[in-house]
């Protein structure tokens, strides 16, 4: 049997004529946390559910531990979480995940327990229709972690939810992780948050763009400095034309630089003296480098 | 695959239950059955039979238009609606086949019929019992009309799921199980008696006629519930019918309706990508 969680060898799926997902190549081994990033229909929820065979693979392989997708095995070993988590209203939480232990084979305790766990367990008994729609991301979450899954597949878990339940999710994936499980996370933006992956993949058109660790993407994407400089009142106009900045506003200047020339440039700064009352650093945000890589401005 | 098939059954069946889809179709079979059962109690003198024998037709007829229709009601939304919701994706990640989930929704829906047409249909025989209008021979009419109503009720829960599965959203879904309703249950009868009426006793009447009677479902219900007892046939005039065919033919076909619809149904569950 294959030790990958995940190995997906040139996957393509065509949808009339046009290939959502072209020549795609991922490895995740077990106990790694890999982030899925790219624009809404850039083939991440297509490959999702490639890998959990709901749709056809028209070229290339996907095997997970080794069983084809959408096999018995493979199934019992997956879990998923999808974007829109849509649970029958009617039906109260306790009932829906009690279903979902059933067909993984769990014992009805073990939906208690995990309600429990994401914190519905008061809510519980409550039909979903009347739940918020973090309440329902939760029981999304807690279906996933029944019958003890080893790839976990969260197709952009976290939008929706506040920065609390966001913290929260993530440390229950900690877990998950801790356990020795794969874990497959696609988002949309990259967030502080969803840094915290082993390495980040980022689809464009369904290509896999680059794929490192947010270190490596650092590096490889060598993003300018910004410096904001803020002057005494009035006296902006003056310093932009000094230092070749722009002008924002009666007191601010921007400029960019290359990371090797930030000492050059703040050393021209101090020089101005009376002028200036304040300096900040900027170096790139996720964003900017999310940004970078998934819109294609770099001429690699 | 029991555990599987009972666990979805029964989560379904509260679904039923909450949408209120057993109270208002029992209440609809109970309402219909008895107004049948002593509003129709006029031709009971003439005929020589009692109350029950008279509404055991009527209810039949009543059958053949109402069963259809809320079996349909209940089946149209199960697929479509589900993966609408994406509901269906999320359930066939979990080592669940597509068979199970197909019976598992049945077994509940079938279920829910059974309620709804035993209470029905029972609570009038007992009404009709009390107060002295029924016999042996109309109870077992009546138990009989019953069990065949069910049998009726699961083909069109079939037909509803394949429906269901190979329309793109519920509201296709829905139209398309109308569509199913009046042809079965109307436009057939109707072509039928069109051709009776161009042929005028010739060969299609006498050798054709039975069998494509017998072939759709609701007629075969018919046919099995009227034509099973002279008394019944006596108060309908379809004993016509059944006379130039063996008596086995509409029963066969009765019976094997929900196997094909179902098999079907599969099928169709097959195409679908959630």
């Amino acid at each position: 049997m294959s030790t990958d969680a995940l190995l997906i060898r040139d996957a393509v799926k065509r949808q009339r004529d046009v290939e959502t997902v072209s020549g795609v190549n991922l490895t995740l081994k077990p106990g790694e946390r890999v982030a899925l990033l790219g624009h809404n229909g850039a083939g991440k929820t297509t490959l999702i559910r490639m890998i959990l065979g709901l749709t056809r693979i028209d070229g290339g392989s996907i095997s997970v531990f080794g069983a084809t997708p959408g096999d018995a095995s493979a199934r019992c070993w997956t879990a998923y979480l999808p974007e829109a988590v849509a649970f029958h209203k009617s039906l109260t939480g306790r009932e829906q995940l009690g279903l979902f232990a059933k067909l993984a084979g769990e014992a009805r305790t073990a939906a208690d327990t995990l309600l429990e766990r994401v914190g519905l367990s008061e809510a519980a008994d409550r039909r979903i229709g009347t739940w918020s729609k973090g309440m329902r991301q939760r029981l999304g979450l807690a279906q996933v972690l029944l019958g003890r899954p080893r790839l976990a597949l969260l197709d952009e878990p976290t939008s929706g939810l506040d920065p609390i339940s966001r913290y929260d999710f993530y440390s229950i994936v900690d877990d998950l992780v801790a356990e020795g499980a794969a874990v497959l996370v696609s988002s949309h933006a990259l967030t502080e948050l969803e840094a915290r992956t082993d390495r980040i993949a980022i689809l464009r058109k369904g290509r896999l763009v680059t794929e490192d660790s947010l270190a490596g993407l650092r590096d490889r994407a060598r993003l300018p400095i910004r410096l904001i400089v803020t002057t005494i009142d009035g006296e902006s106009d003056q310093v932009a034309t000094r230092l070749g900045g722009a002008q924002v506003n009666c007191r601010g200047v921007e400029l960019s630089c290359d990371a090797g020339e930030k000492m050059r440039q703040l050393a021209q700064i101090t020089e101005l003296g009376g002028l200036i009352e304040d300096v900040d650093v900027v170096p790139p945000t996720l964003e900017d480098l999310y940004r970078h890589f998934a819109t294609g401005e770099d001429a690699r | 695959m029991i555990v599987r098939v009972l666990a979805l059954a029964n989560v379904e069946l509260r679904i039923a239950i909450r949408n209120r889809w057993i109270a208002i179709a029992s209440a609809l079979m109970l309402l219909f059955a008895l107004a049948l059962t002593f509003g129709g109690s006029a031709p009971t003198g003439a005929l020589g039979v009692d109350l029950l024998t008279v509404s055991v037709a009527s209810m039949t007829t009543l059958s053949v238009y109402l069963v259809p229709l809320l079996a349909l009601l209940l089946a149209f939304d199960a697929i479509a609606g589900e993966n609408e919701r994406g509901g269906l994706a999320l359930l066939l990640t979990y080592p669940v086949s597509r068979s199970e989930v197909l019976f598992g929704k049945c077994l509940a829906h079938v279920m829910a019929l059974s309620l709804a047409i035993s209470l029905g249909f029972g609570l009038s025989g007992l009404a009709a019992w009390a107060i002295g209008g029924a016999g042996p021979e109309s109870l077992l009419a009546l138990a009989w009309l019953s069990v065949s109503a069910v049998v009726l009720g699961t083909t069109f829960l079939a037909i509803g799921y394949a429906l269901s599965a190979l329309a793109r959203s519920p509201g296709a879904a829905a139209g398309l199980a109308i569509t199913v309703w009046v042809v079965f249950v109307v436009l057939y009868d109707l072509g039928l008696l069109g051709a009776l009426v161009y042929d005028s006793g010739g060969t299609f009447t006498r050798h054709v006629f039975p069998w494509l009677l017998a072939a759709n479902p609701a007629d075969a219900f018919r046919l099995f519930n009227l034509a099973g007892s002279d008394q019944l046939a006596a108060t309908t005039g379809l004993n016509g019918a059944s006379a130039a065919m063996p008596p086995w033919a509409a029963t066969a076909s009765l019976f094997a309706w929900p196997i094909l619809g179902l098999a079907l149904a599969r099928l169709a569950l097959r195409r679908i990508e959630p």
